[in-house]
């Protein structure tokens, strides 16, 4: 079974306990009354499908019950790494062989 | 004039036993029981009122001499369970009048508990729950709100071989069928 690793529990979970709950640092538009449709269109309704490194929510909603962000390969279902939600997104590389690690380099803030 | 109607409070599992060679399965006496949300940097204020320091690890419990637990659930959420039933009232009105920003349930006929104990006690738990239940993971005084089968619980490790699995009224039957099936299985 595939472990995750919650970053409030500390420690890795079996995955029957955690839920998906879409992309993560998907900013909300300060002024979302007044943005147009095409705007609030690409907010709303457009994810990207990426093959490979992708941000995602998930949710320990059969355990500690928090929300938080995970980075993960979709090609090898492996999880690169965890973080809590609110923090600015965390940044990877891909090595030569295929392996994904964490950047020591941090990205710009993002929510 | 007709007579005063007394509501009786009847237990979902109430006369219910089961078992098999190495383990017993058995439903917790009734209890009280309080859902608990509290900023974590506050909840050192509400120990006088609780007379217990709420756990701030996580997987972690406290329990006094008293009868009255308090498990960890989340970073800002713990179920308190108290052995005298009418603990619920009480403790919501006092928590609530502590001065800190907190949200206390009264949730004493929301979850039922169901007792498994014995040799045999942690295989039955795993036949249905995935997490790692051996000692060295989950040592006595551990808790977790996890999965059994289907449904969702609340695990407590009371002894090297004892185990409560706090479950919610409705899905009682299905959690004490669940266990009373896999103790058969345990130290086949």
């Amino acid at each position: 079974m595939l472990l995750i690793h919650c970053p409030y529990c500390q420690e890795e979970r079996p995955e029957l306990e955690f839920r998906n709950t879409g992309e993560a640092h998907i900013a909300r538009p300060a002024d979302i009354a007044n943005i147009s449709d095409e705007a609030f269109e690409v907010f709303f309704f457009l994810r990207d499908n990426p093959k490979g490194l992708t941000y995602e929510r998930w949710r320990h909603i059969h355990g500690c019950g928090r929300f938080f962000n995970a980075v993960r390969d979709t090609v090898s279902d492996k999880f690169v790494t965890t973080y809590k939600a609110g923090l600015p997104k965390v940044a990877v590389v891909r090595a030569d062989d295929g392996s994904v690690r964490v950047s020591d380099r941090v990205e710009g803030a993002g929510l | 004039m007709a007579d005063i109607a007394h509501a009786h409070r009847s237990e979902p599992l109430s006369g219910r036993v089961a078992g098999a060679a190495g383990v017993t399965v058995t439903p917790a006496p009734a209890a009280g029981r309080v859902a608990l949300r509290v900023n974590p940097s506050e909840a050192g204020q509400l120990s006088s009122i609780l007379g217990l320091a709420l756990p701030l690890s996580p997987k972690t419990s406290v329990t006094t001499e008293t009868g009255r637990m308090a498990l960890w659930l989340g970073p800002d959420e713990w179920l308190l369970i108290d052995a005298s039933v009418d603990a619920g009232p009480h403790l919501t009105s006092a928590l609530c009048e502590a001065g800190v920003l907190v949200s206390a349930v009264d949730v004493s006929h929301r979850n039922t508990a169901i007792l498994v104990e014995g040799a045999g006690a942690q295989a039955t738990l795993e036949s249905g729950c995935p997490q790692n239940l051996s000692l060295t993971a989950f040592p006595v005084g551990a808790c977790s709100r996890t999965v059994l089968g289907k449904i969702e619980v609340v695990i407590l490790r009371t002894g090297a071989e004892a185990f409560r699995v706090e479950c919610w009224r409705s899905f009682s039957d299905y959690a004490f069928t669940f266990l009373a099936d896999a103790a058969g299985d345990a130290l086949a």
